[in-house]
């Protein structure tokens, strides 16, 4: 360092405090464009100054939420699949199955008499305890104390739980005046495998 | 404006859960019973008639159970669990503003249903909650969590009410007169402790609390004190919780099954609960920062030494790893171990918890969290889940556990396995 002038380091404004955010430089370009590169530089530095009152957008505090399609395929290079854009959720089979979540419960089957409502030894149905049970619902009663699946018929005043069976040896179930039917849940639907 | 808080709760709720799934039970005395057979946590309509009291130990009952054939059942949180998610999930369909109290009981706050007759809605929620899922449910409404708690006692004990108590709906005269019935004792928030206190003063009934002056008893008692009483006066001191804050510590402790005298045994069972909190940890999403285990033997058996010690072991760094929880856990029941005693109980807790998002790192660890160990943890998390408890497990949670916990009438896991559904006859 010298007393003598010239060039003193350190001294001017800083590289990169200027209205850019960073070092700039010169660079001839044709007259004609001159408003088209302004432009875009007035554009460019509104997007990278969060402190720009005018004209600047802020995500919202607080967006909503998103949720995106995961993409299958990758692209390393080259065309992307066309089912990119046909993206969809799996089927849930619970969807389907289950209405009213809080009011459904899983019951296995025991017994044969209601093969002809498709209801076999051994498969799981789905049950409804929120459905107000009519005459001719597939029903799970309390008889007995017992749970029991029989068929709700209600005709002329007589209540009764049939089975599904031909053969003779699985008889209605009929109530009397004053015995009550207790209705735990109405059926909606069988899970039956298939050997 | 007067606000319309309702406390809805299960009647009976372990005893009804039962019930549910296994209708014979419908008309006769049954208990569930607590950890480990103990006492009585539940009791029917029939078994409070023959005077069991919350909490009686099995043991002395147990020919009042042979005389009156008292069914009795070891408790089963997973059926319990499922079946409070299922109320509670109900009773937001009735009120935006919900605060689940515990496992049985919820808040909600009907202000805004005000311009329909409360009483009806309460007994439409009673039908709902009494079709959709079978259990039998109590609704009293007041001005204050206080009022509403009060209200729900006296729609419980009163058949006359068909289970609904809309106390701002009653004449204050008549509120008052049903308050001069109830023991100051089953005031929310009048313990066990401060009733016999609160007789002493001549305050008897919950109308005395009421009329009492709450500066005066302030100073006496407490500041809660003087809340319950401006409560019982209609002014909210306590608000609806809605979001349960997350946990700022996990406990996990159990008692044995058989007394236990020897390491090995113990180690395996605080490995066990260590187990069961880091997985409850991970999934709040938090890690701990400080471990603390402790062990006792019997405080109720006079012929036998009496011991009891514990140690809180800080973490080098937070984590929600078992096996360096389960690490620390070890390194401090071998300090605090002493042989010669017969323990009873030993348990876990983990403290200073952090969000696991945000974490700070450790100056000595070259990368934080540990990728490796968190894939572990999400793997065995995932394990656990889909095959059921204890499926993967830390070798030193031991594989024959014969400190175990006796549950010796345990229903089926009805609504959470798959082989343990109810079963109907066709």
């Amino acid at each position: 360092m010298t007393n003598r002038g010239g060039k003193r380091e350190g001294a001017g404004r800083k590289a990169g405090s200027g209205p850019h955010g960073e070092p700039t430089t010169t660079m001839r370009i044709p007259v004609s464009q001159r408003e088209v590169i302004s432009d875009f530089l007035k554009a460019r530095k509104q997007k990278i100054s969060a402190t720009q009152p005018i004209g600047t957008k802020l995500p919202a505090l607080d967006p909503a939420k998103q949720y995106l399609p995961l993409f299958s395929s990758r692209i390393p290079a080259g065309f992307p699949s066309p089912a990119d854009d046909h993206v969809e959720d799996r089927i849930d089979l619970n969807e389907e199955l289950i209405r009213n979540p809080p009011a459904t419960f899983m019951i296995r089957v025991e017994g044969s008499s209601m093969i002809d409502a498709n209801i076999y030894d051994g498969d799981i149905i789905i049950v409804d305890r929120s459905i107000e049970a009519s005459d001719g619902q597939v029903i799970v009663a309390v008889v007995d104390g017992k749970f029991t699946v029989k068929r709700l018929s209600i005709s002329r005043g007589k209540v009764r739980l049939l089975p599904e069976n031909p053969d003779p040896t699985y008889q209605p179930i009929e109530f009397k005046d004053g015995q009550e039917l207790i209705v735990w849940g109405v059926v909606t639907n069988v899970i039956h495998p298939v050997k | 404006m007067r606000r319309s808080i309702a406390l809805v709760d299960v009647n009976n709720f372990y005893v009804s859960c039962e019930r549910v799934f296994n209708p014979e039970l419908e008309g006769k005395p049954v208990v569930v019973l607590s950890n480990n057979d103990g006492c009585a946590i539940a009791r029917s309509n029939e078994v409070k008639a023959l005077g069991v009291k919350m909490g009686d130990p099995w043991f002395k009952l147990k020919d009042l159970a042979r005389q009156h054939g008292i069914i009795a059942y070891s408790s089963n949180y997973a059926l319990y669990a499922d079946m409070s998610n299922r109320v509670m999930e109900i009773l937001r369909q009735f009120s935006p503003q919900q605060e689940v109290y515990s496992i049985d009981e919820s808040f909600l706050d009907l202000t805004g249903f005000q311009y329909r007759n409360l009483t009806d809605y309460g007994l439409q929620i009673r039908r709902r909650i009494k079709q959709w899922v079978g259990l039998p449910v109590c609704v009293g409404v007041g001005a204050t969590k206080t009022l509403a708690k009060l209200a729900n006692h006296i729609a419980k004990k009163n058949t006359q009410f068909n289970g609904v108590c809309d106390s701002n709906a009653m004449p204050d005269d008549e509120w008052d007169s049903w308050l001069s019935r109830i023991e100051v004792g089953e005031v929310w928030g009048i313990g066990r402790r401060l009733a016999p206190q609160l007789s002493d003063m001549g305050i008897l009934s919950a109308l005395d609390l009421k009329q009492a002056d709450p500066a005066t008893l302030r100073n006496q008692f407490s500041v809660v004190l003087e809340k319950t009483i401006r409560e019982l006066n209609g002014i909210i001191c306590i608000e609806l919780e809605e979001m349960a804050p997350p946990k700022k510590q996990i406990v996990s402790s159990r008692s044995f099954g058989i007394y236990v005298s020897d390491l090995e045994s113990l180690q395996e069972s605080v490995t066990l609960y260590m187990s069961r909190a880091a997985e409850k940890l991970r999934r709040q999403q938090s890690y701990a920062g400080s471990v603390h285990v402790f062990i006792r033997t019997s405080p109720h058996n006079p012929k036998e030494p009496y011991y009891a010690n514990s140690l809180t072991i800080p973490l080098p760094s937070p984590t929600d790893d078992t096996m360096k929880l389960v690490r620390a856990t070890l390194w401090g029941l071998r300090r605090i171990y002493k042989p010669g005693y017969r323990y009873q109980k030993a348990g876990v807790m983990l403290s200073e918890l952090v969000p696991a998002e945000g974490c700070q790192g450790d100056l000595f660890s070259a990368t934080q969290p540990d990728s490796k160990s968190v894939k572990l943890m999400e793997a065995l998390d995932r394990i656990n889940r889909s095959m059921g408890r204890q499926t993967v497990k830390l070798g030193s949670e031991g594989f024959r556990q014969p400190w175990k916990m006796k549950q010796g009438n345990k229903s089926p896991c009805y609504t959470t396995r798959w082989l343990e559904m109810p079963i109907a006859h066709t």
